[in-house]
């Protein structure tokens, strides 16, 4: 009997390699055909600015681990339960697994940057998402349609994040650091530009971010603006024309950008709904899993034998990710032991 | 002379009411601006006097326009509008040809079985019994439809009943206790002499065969006569002054006389021609999808009626026109709602001096894409990219710069404030010396129509895309996505364009009909007419109407205004929401 | 403010204790949503009278919040009552409404 794993992202890969090394047998299913999840559409990460590509070696290395079963372009898609309690999951391929507990480590998706129609995302040619401009960085080029080095850059915090206007209330922790990350980073290519952070607050709460902050402003002369981008036009050159109250002068501002970066938030993983049904677990008020409680069992859902980790159950960064995957392994031992 | 003090009731009853209506209407009517008095004046002795009567025949007996919201509820007001009156022409007329004189009092007539010795023939007067009969058999299946409406108002199609008072349900009992009364009567009375025919005949013998109807004819007239006597009295303080109110207002209203931005004589016309039937309570979106029921026009036009505080219900309104659109009255209730939000703005000439003297480039197409268009670039570019297509040279007016068309203002009620701002707008519009404006915002159309006053033709994009396709300026591709139109308010029911929407959706996609098309479609929820609800209920009529499309399963929903695309984006993303020029545009 | 050539230099600072509040209160009532805004600007970067003239509705509406309402009754008619603040505001305050409540506190 072992241990079920649904996704293999670093928060799946990390709590697999924990239990597997504590002698339990792990089933780790993965939808796509590669490991890592959104850790694929990273280049460097905050605050040390590692390769996410080291990250991902790592975890690819552990899960090699004899223990682990590995089931890649694998969708769970029934699950029922035994008289004993164990868990049996049907699988799309139509491989049946059973396990004595469940780990949901499904992850999330960034937010559709569509819906924001007044950004202009897909309308205008000069707006990115913070997932394209990481991929531009692994590609190591950045330029505008026209093809020109950028000369001005914005970055837009708060996409999807904190805004009642499509329904997503919550926080989604990474967007500010990582924004000042890219802001650094894209600096480093392009020592010219003007480079714009578009801020409501600068939540730099994790270690060394504050002072990542500190330094994108002395060192690296990034502007930070404090007001919320409220509208986007485009000029014949297909520069941007962007609305934005200075809030800290409090005047209106008008600015044309060569090149915005949407700092796109956290969103449950496709198919979340779903598997909160399958699963019979409930869904927190913002859309991610309900865990059973806020200190004492963030691991643990309203289901006996079903547990959940990583950006499952709210948005993390990947260092709170990988911690909350350890957590979850020791409290599956427990379980298990108990 | 035929008498008997029984008629009594009766005919004082029928004079007060007579008297007094007289009065209160020359009272409204006289309180007519000389310009309103200008128009009937004009109008009384026109084709106009004429088509108001067939109306009068339609709504007020027939009751045509229920029938079609509802067959059941359309028989019944059929039952006892056009029962009563039949009751009453057919009455007269029996009388008449039994009685020489033309100046038989009106009770004759009404208490005619009681007058008239049933041994005594005069011509047709079977068929008249036989008529008189079945008259009143089908008031009577009306009343017992009324009285299941009251048990069961569900079954009849009615989600919501109306909330009557206490002096309301009195009122009802006499008017249910009329013909049931008039039945007895004529049972009796042809139990004892004879007379009648299939109906009040065999009941009269079968009442006979247990009942002393002998003693209890007479009594049971007199019970007749009271209650029609007491229907009368109480009628001017009841919902019943619709009955004769809004024949007056059919008249008025086909005159020509409308409802402007003031409570005027109009409004007290329609403020009693209402008759309460309910029909807008399920019509209203704040009462299905919030659970709002005292704000709709049944109850908001009963509170100004008897007084009460309706500050609430002056604000908390979508104006969706929902409920005018079904109002069986033809009651202009947007704009008596408009009535009770006062002007309070206190503007000078400085206040908008701040707005720049426009200057747009001269063209003979202006394109007007209107605040919240701003906030749905891709509607701007979809138009920008089908005037390239279709090889239309435009001046795009409001590209920077633009201000609000002054709607919003005056939805708020301040007039004053908005005439500045159309002011504004429309030197620009002329400015442009264009003969087309074509503008993308529901809401401003609306404006440009109604308020502006223009000497050019101003078409929303819908109506301009089907001229384009039309003249062949644009060959769309008809594409296999299937669409469900979600026609705006203020460009459907607020500016009566249904067709062209309809035309370019064919022309584009593969539309399917739903039950909320052209007139019944519903409100987004972002409505800026509504100043009361919070957003979160605003976001719930939203996702409750999103759902109501969805669950016809489109590839796309589509929809023609800046503020509904943004409305219903706001709740989910699993079928995109496109505005009527995207589709245009990505299939041409 | 000058009287008879001695200018009397505005308060500098807010003056909480001393200020009326009562339009605050108001608004605190009639649109409970306008507690929740947390000072973004989205409303006046989309302010079609904003981007115009000296008209600020971010400000206006903190400033009566801490009951300066003076600024309110000279700036606050250039409100076009448009409602495309209504459509940007990223914490869902019913930023029209809360317009037209000040407006008729200033006008009764």
């Amino acid at each position: 009997m072992s241990v079920i794993i649904i996704g293999a992202g670093p928060a799946g890969c990390e709590a697999a390699y924990r239990l597997a090394r504590s002698g339990e047998s792990v089933e780790l299913i993965e939808k796509e055909a590669e490991i890592g999840g959104n850790l694929n559409n990273w280049y460097q990460l905050f605050p040390d600015r590692k390769q996410a590509a080291d990250l991902k070696a790592k975890l690819r290395k552990n899960i090699e681990h004899p223990q682990i079963h590995l089931h890649l372009k694998s969708k769970p898609v029934a699950f029922s339960r035994q008289g004993d309690g164990t868990i049996q999951l049907t699988l799309d391929d139509g491989a049946l697994i059973t396990g004595k507990a469940l780990l949901v480590a499904s992850g999330f998706r960034t937010f559709d940057a569509h819906r924001k129609e007044e950004y202009g995302y897909g309308i205008y040619e000069n707006v990115i998402t913070s997932v394209e401009l990481e991929n531009a960085f692994i590609n190591h080029q950045i330029n505008t349609s026209t093809g020109h080095a950028p000369k001005r850059i914005g970055l837009i915090h708060c996409v999807g994040s904190r805004d009642e206007k499509i329904c997503r209330l919550y926080c989604s922790k990474l967007c500010c650091v990582t924004a000042v990350k890219q802001a650094i980073e894209l600096r480093e290519m392009l020592p010219e530009a003007e480079i714009l952070c578009f801020y409501m607050d600068m939540r730099m709460f994790g270690p060394g971010y504050e002072e990542m902050y500190r330094e994108a402003q002395e060192k690296y002369n990034i502007k930070f603006v404090r007001g919320r981008l409220s509208e986007a036009s485009e000029d014949r050159e297909k520069r941007l024309i962007i609305k934005v109250e200075d809030t800290l002068v409090g005047k209106p501002l008008k600015m044309t950008l060569d090149l915005m970066v949407l700092m796109v938030g956290m969103e449950p993983a496709e198919g979340n709904d779903q598997l909160i049904s399958m699963l019979n677990l409930q869904t927190a008020p913002n859309g991610f899993i309900q865990v059973s409680d806020p200190h004492s069992g963030t691991n643990c859902t309203h289901q006996k034998g079903i547990f959940v980790t990583g950006c499952s159950s709210s948005p993390m960064n990947l260092t709170d990710t990988l911690t909350d995957a350890r957590s979850a392994a020791v409290t599956i031992s427990e379980y298990l032991n108990s | 002379m035929y008498y008997d003090p029984f008629v009594l009731p009766f005919s004082i009853g029928l004079n007060v009411l007579l008297i007094y209506l007289v009065i209160k209407y020359i009272r409204w009517i006289r309180t007519f601006s000389p310009k309103d008095r200008r128009t009937i004046r004009r109008n009384i002795f026109s084709l106009k006097t004429l088509k108001a009567g067939k109306e009068v025949f339609l709504e007020s007996l027939v009751h045509h326009k229920i029938f079609r919201t509802n067959p059941f509820l359309g028989y019944m007001h059929m039952c006892f509008g056009l029962g009563w009156f039949l009751l009453i022409v057919v009455g007269k007329i029996e009388s008449l040809v039994y009685h020489t004189s033309i100046f038989n009092p009106p009770y004759f007539a009404i208490f005619f079985r009681y007058f008239h010795p049933a041994q005594e023939t005069f011509p047709y007067c079977n068929t008249f019994a036989f008529l008189m009969d079945l008259i009143l058999l089908m008031i009577l299946s009306g009343l017992t439809l009324a009285l299941l409406k009251r048990l069961y108002s569900r079954a009849l199609g009615l989600k919501k009943t109306t909330k009557h008072r206490p002096f309301d349900l009195l009122i009802l009992t006499v008017l249910w206790l009329i013909f049931p009364f008039r039945f007895l009567a004529e049972s009796f009375t042809s139990g004892v002499r004879g007379g009648g025919s299939f109906l009040t005949h065999s009941a009269g013998n079968f009442f006979d065969s247990f009942l002393p109807i002998e003693s209890l004819a007479y009594p049971a007239w007199w019970a007749y006569s009271i209650a029609l006597g007491l229907f009368f009295l109480l009628l001017p303080f009841s919902r019943y002054m619709h009955i004769p109110t809004e024949m007056v207002y059919i008249f008025l209203k086909n005159w020509g006389i409308k409802q402007g931005k003031r409570f005027t004589a109009i409004s007290q016309f329609q403020l009693y021609a209402c008759s309460r039937c309910g029909i807008c309570i399920d019509r209203c979106q704040l009462g299905s999808s919030l659970g709002q029921l005292d704000t709709q026009p049944v109850y908001f036009l009963k509170k100004i009626r008897h007084g009460k505080d309706h500050s609430v219900q002056d604000l908390n309104c979508l104006m969706c026109g929902r409920c005018e659109a079904a109002c069986p009255v033809d009651l202009k209730l947007n704009a008596l709602r408009l009535t009770q939000r006062p002007d309070y703005t206190r503007i000078t000439r400085s206040t908008f001096e701040y707005i720049p003297t426009p200057s747009p480039a001269r063209n003979k197409v202006a394109y007007f894409a209107g605040c919240m268009g701003h906030l749905t670039p891709s509607v701007i570019q979809a138009m920008e990219r089908i005037f390239q297509k279709a090889g239309v040279d435009y001046t795009f007016i409001d590209r920077e710069k633009g201000i609000c068309c002054g709607r919003p203002m005056m939805l708020a009620g301040n007039h004053r404030a908005a005439s500045v701002l159309v002011e504004k707008n429309k030197a620009s519009i002329q400015q442009s010396g264009a003969d087309i404006l074509v503008t993308s915002c529901p809401i401003c159309y609306k404006t440009f129509r109604e308020e502006y006053h223009l000497d050019i033709q101003v078409m929303h994009h819908t109506e301009y895309l089907d001229l384009l396709i039309r003249n062949k300026q644009l060959i769309p591709h008809p594409s296999d996505q299937k669409t469900v139109f979600h026609n705006p308010c203020e460009l459907g029911r607020g500016c009566d364009v249904y067709a062209a929407p309809a035309h370019v959706l064919q022309a584009v996609s593969q539309r399917i009909a739903t039950a909320y098309d052209d007139k019944n479609s519903l409100c987004c929820g972002g409505s800026l007419a509504n100043l009361y609800i919070r957003p979160e209920q605003r976001t719930q009529i939203s996702s409750d109407a999103l759902h109501a499309y969805l669950a016809y399963h489109p590839d796309v929903l589509v929809t023609a205004c800046p503020l509904c695309k943004k409305t219903f984006t706001k709740t989910e993303n699993a079928v995109p929401v496109k505005d009527i020029a995207e589709m245009v545009a990505e299939n041409c | 403010m000058n009287f008879w050539g001695f200018s009397i230099s505005e308060a500098r600072v807010i003056d909480y204790d001393k200020n009326d509040k009562t339009l605050a209160q108001i608004m605190a009532t009639e649109v409970p949503s306008s507690k929740l805004c947390i000072g973004c600007g989205g409303c006046t970067a989309t302010c079609s009278a904003g981007n115009l003239t000296e008209f600020n509705i971010r400000k206006l509406q903190m400033l009566a919040k801490r009951g300066e309402n003076k600024e309110l009754q000279t700036q606050l008619h250039k409100c076009m009552l448009c409602g495309k603040c209504l459509l940007v505001c990223p914490r869902g305050v019913d930023t029209r409404r809360m317009i037209w409540s000040m407006l008729r506190f200033i006008n009764s």
